[in-house]
């Protein structure tokens, strides 16, 4: 019989989790509107109210035990949104770095734009299909750019390290491609000479780099002479004049390039334009939107950060669950004589249970807006790097800790808080009532 | 030692709680091994006896950028250089893009450079003989399902062949038995083709190379090696840049995280999570016990002993958490990465792992039974038998 309850709680508790994991914040505040509006308008309600206040008011001379739940579950949310964070920074820069109203043209079946190649006349055709945008000479919207890659030394290392970044050869178009880009100091690049414009993140991952140093890239001298910013992916690279990277990068090359970044009319443009490459037998290119191409280039990192992230925080939230039904056995235990007291003089077994409940998920709602708030502090915004799947260099990143991923957290902090609470409350509800008395 | 049994008691004298608190410890020190074998996995790429012998030369300018063929014999030539071997970087995946391999063209003497790798004298032969020919790593075989004598299309996601194809086919020949397993299970993972059916196929090349490895006589002239090739090309419109295997390898992955300072930071919340749980259930152990421990110092228990029995007792609590957690970690982390089919590598808890985790569970056995020592230390007997305290 115990058996069967107890089996029949452990599937209660597996129900539970899975419903809450689905729940969208509505139905959480829906339940909380319920919950309330019981506890106010029936006697059962009543009866809850007036048990979970003594336990509330009593918190406080139970200040260590209630502290290993609040400090346990703080502690799962904290790691968890943190790891989320770096996710959700992730694909968000990335996710930003393209629109739908842009399209990047690539060799076919190239995975990224350093594999990638473009000749001249493949440029030019790329420009005579139909549903681009035209600027106002009347000429379509083409940036062709050429990719590679740079070693530089990496800002605060003291063995020499050197990071890859990636260097981009542009002409005027590529501004009007991406108009999030904007210089934040000095000038623009002159076409045909050695000069550069370094992105924000570049200059903050390697060192040296600030308007009016010198840089060597392919052997030849570089100056800077501006810093960009547009909050994406293009933040971590250097971009040069098109003609002079090739130069140095490929002599001999000619107008050759990696890939072409085209603005279209509007985003439904994107099928005749596709269309047209496909059915054009003098190109072998594809074309995606840049939205697509960078999503499609994130998917694979967040999925692994994400899972990184739910997997460390699955086993600290283990631990945590255990340190909140040990803390509340306690509670419980030393209670009892109070609770078989309560039961006697007629109070009934359900609002014990979900007295109990509602005050471990209180601590547990604390510990994970504690959690939250602390990884929101210390990790938004907070400076990350990698290297970039499908792209040369390293990425720089912020942290995000949105309102979903806090919200998340409290989702966590909320169920490790009810199987917490959930056996001793139980136990609590079910405790023979002249057994309990007569325990001291 | 002749009180064990007495903390042994004393430690399950609430079994129910002891349990919970054991399971929190449990999976603080489980986390603690995964997290430390993935650290450790990162920290040792390139780090064994073979490893240190062999040299890494690429571009100066970028990763990305080639190298000429000429270089190979004018390494050669250098004093103290056993040999050298080439390579080109080949991107290629199985049937899906996403399959990515690590395949590589390589020189006919590039298997020489790793003794980790071992090629049969046949398969050697038959690579050699076969234009298409490729050698792959035991794991690749049991992910693919290949066997010998397969043909297998491949395609490069970097390079096309001169039809403007990059759907390439290869013949297995021969597979690579990886000597070391804790060298690098990567090497289980590799893909090894002819350098010149790759260079005869595609015209992007032309007799390029993308890396020299370089093995040393002396490890001890490694130094001095590595900069005799640099100075090959000072000056010219190829320059090199040459490391240790150990430290190419650590920069690679430096640039793609930094392990230590994740790990270090999830290790300190799930640390200091665990100090106050096991702290507060010893704090309860010794406050309902205060009676008994009036007992003990009335029977001629000084006060010292007691302290030091409390302090027993809680590094005894970690320490068989800490254990059981680890050699948890240790059945998870191989089974793990066995069933992540070598794309995940996650070690045994080594040696190095487990005395620190040791380390660890005694350092915060004492923080933890610290402060109810000191107060089982100071129970005031009278008091406490009259229930005062």
């Amino acid at each position: 019989m115990t058996f069967l309850k107890n089996l029949g709680l452990l599937l209660l508790t597996v129900v539970a989790l899975v419903a809450w994991v689905m729940l969208p914040w509505q139905g959480a505040l829906a339940i909380a509107v319920l919950l309330t509006a019981w506890m106010f308008l029936f006697r059962t309600g009543a009866q809850t109210r007036s048990v979970a206040s003594v336990g509330i008011s009593t918190l406080t001379q139970r200040m260590g035990s209630s502290a290993v739940i609040v400090v346990g579950i703080a502690g799962v949310v904290g790691v968890l949104v943190a790891l989320l964070a770096m996710a959700e920074g992730y694909a968000e820069t990335l996710r930003n770095s393209g629109s739908e109203d842009t399209a990047i043209v690539m060799r076919g079946a190239s995975a990224n734009e350093v594999s990638s190649s473009l000749s001249r006349d493949d440029i030019l055709q790329i420009g005579q299909a139909p549903g681009l945008a035209r600027n106002d000479k009347g000429e379509p919207i083409v940036s062709a750019e050429t990719v590679v890659a740079a070693n530089l030394p990496i800002k605060g290392s003291t063995t020499g390290d050197e990071g890859s970044a990636q260097v981009r050869g542009v002409s005027e178009a590529a501004f009007v491609v991406r108009p999030n880009v904007k210089i934040i100091e000095g000038r623009i690049f002159q076409p045909g000479l050695r000069e550069l414009v370094v992105g924000k993140g570049a200059v903050r991952q390697f060192e040296g780099l600030k308007v009016g140093a010198t840089l060597k890239l392919g052997n030849q001298p570089w100056t800077i002479v501006g810093i960009f910013a547009s909050g994406d992916a293009m933040e971590s690279e250097l971009w040069g004049d098109a003609n002079a990277v090739n130069d140095v990068y490929r002599p001999g090359s000619g107008g050759s390039r990696n890939s072409a970044t085209v603005k279209l009319t509007k985003p439904a443009a994107l099928k005749e334009f596709q269309d047209s490459l496909e059915h054009n037998p003098q190109l072998k290119v594809k074309a995606s939107t840049t939205l697509e191409f960078f999503a499609k280039q994130s998917e694979q990192m967040t999925k692994t950060l994400r899972i990184i992230g739910i997997v460390v925080g699955s086993i600290m939230a283990v631990g945590a669950v255990f340190g909140a039904l040990n803390t509340m056995f306690a509670a419980v235990a030393s209670r009892a004589r109070e609770i078989a007291t309560l039961r006697a003089i007629g109070f009934r077994g359900m609002p014990v249970v979900i007295a109990v409940m509602l005050e471990t998920m209180l601590l547990a709602l604390i510990g994970g807006a504690v959690g939250g708030l602390i990884a929101w502090a210390v990790f938004n915004g907070y400076e990350a790097s990698t290297m970039a799947a499908g792209s040369v260099g390293k990425l720089s990143f912020n942290l995000r800790v949105s309102g979903g991923l806090l919200w998340e957290g409290i989702k966590w902090a909320l169920a490790i808080g009810f199987i917490g609470g959930l056996f001793p409350a139980v136990r609590a509800a079910s405790l023979p009532v002249t057994t309990a008395l007569r325990e001291l | 030692m002749k009180y064990l049994h007495l903390i042994w008691a004393a430690l399950f004298r609430r079994k129910g709680r002891t349990f919970l608190t054991l399971v929190s410890i449990i999976t603080a020190f489980l986390l603690f091994g995964l997290l430390d074998a993935v650290r450790v996995g990162f920290d040792e790429v390139g780090k064994s006896a073979n490893g240190a012998q062999r040299l890494q030369t690429g571009s100066k300018l970028s990763f990305i950028q080639l190298l000429p063929m000429s270089l190979s014999e004018r390494i050669k030539a250098i004093d103290g250089v056993k040999d050298a071997a080439y390579a080109n970087w080949f991107g290629g995946a199985y049937q899906k893009p996403e399959n990515q391999v690590f395949s590589f063209a390589t020189s006919p003497n590039y298997v020489d450079m790793y003794p980790e790798m071992e090629v049969s004298a046949e398969a050697r032969k038959a690579l050699a003989d076969t234009k298409d020919g490729a050698i792959v790593g035991e794991g690749l075989v049991r992910r693919f399902g290949w066997k010998v004598g397969d043909k297998v299309p491949m395609i490069s996601t970097i390079f096309p062949d001169r039809n403007g194809s990059q759907n390439w086919t290869f013949t297995i020949v021969g597979t690579i038995k990886v000597t070391d397993k804790k060298a690098g299970a990567w090497y289980d993972q590799m893909f090894l083709f002819n350098w010149k059916y790759f260079d005869d196929t595609t015209p992007w090349n032309q007799g390029q190379v993308g890396w020299y490895v370089t093995r040393v006589k002396d490890v001890n002239q490694a130094d001095r090696v590595l900069k005799a090739i640099d100075a090959i090309s000072a000056n010219s419109d190829h320059e090199t840049r040459t490391l240790t295997e150990a430290a190419a390898m650590s920069g690679w992955m430096k640039q793609v995280a930094d392990i230590n300072l994740i790990v270090t930071s999830i290790m300190g919340a799930v640390f200091f999570t665990l100090l106050l749980l096991a702290g507060n259930t010893m704090m309860q152990a010794v406050r309902e016990r205060t009676g008994e421990i009036a007992v003990l110092k009335t029977l001629g228990f000084s006060g010292e002993s007691v302290l030091a029995m409390v302090l027993a007792e809680s590094v005894l609590l970690l320490v068989i958490g800490g254990v059981v957690g680890l050699g948890l970690a240790s059945a998870i982390g191989p089974t793990v990465s066995s069933m992540s089919g070598g794309a995940l590598n996650l070690p045994a808890a080594g040696a190095k792992s487990w005395a620190i985790g040791v380390g660890l569970m005694l350092f915060f056995g004492l923080v933890v039974g610290m402060l109810p020592a000191l107060r089982a230390m100071r129970v005031n007997i009278t008091d406490a038998l009259a229930g005062r305290a």
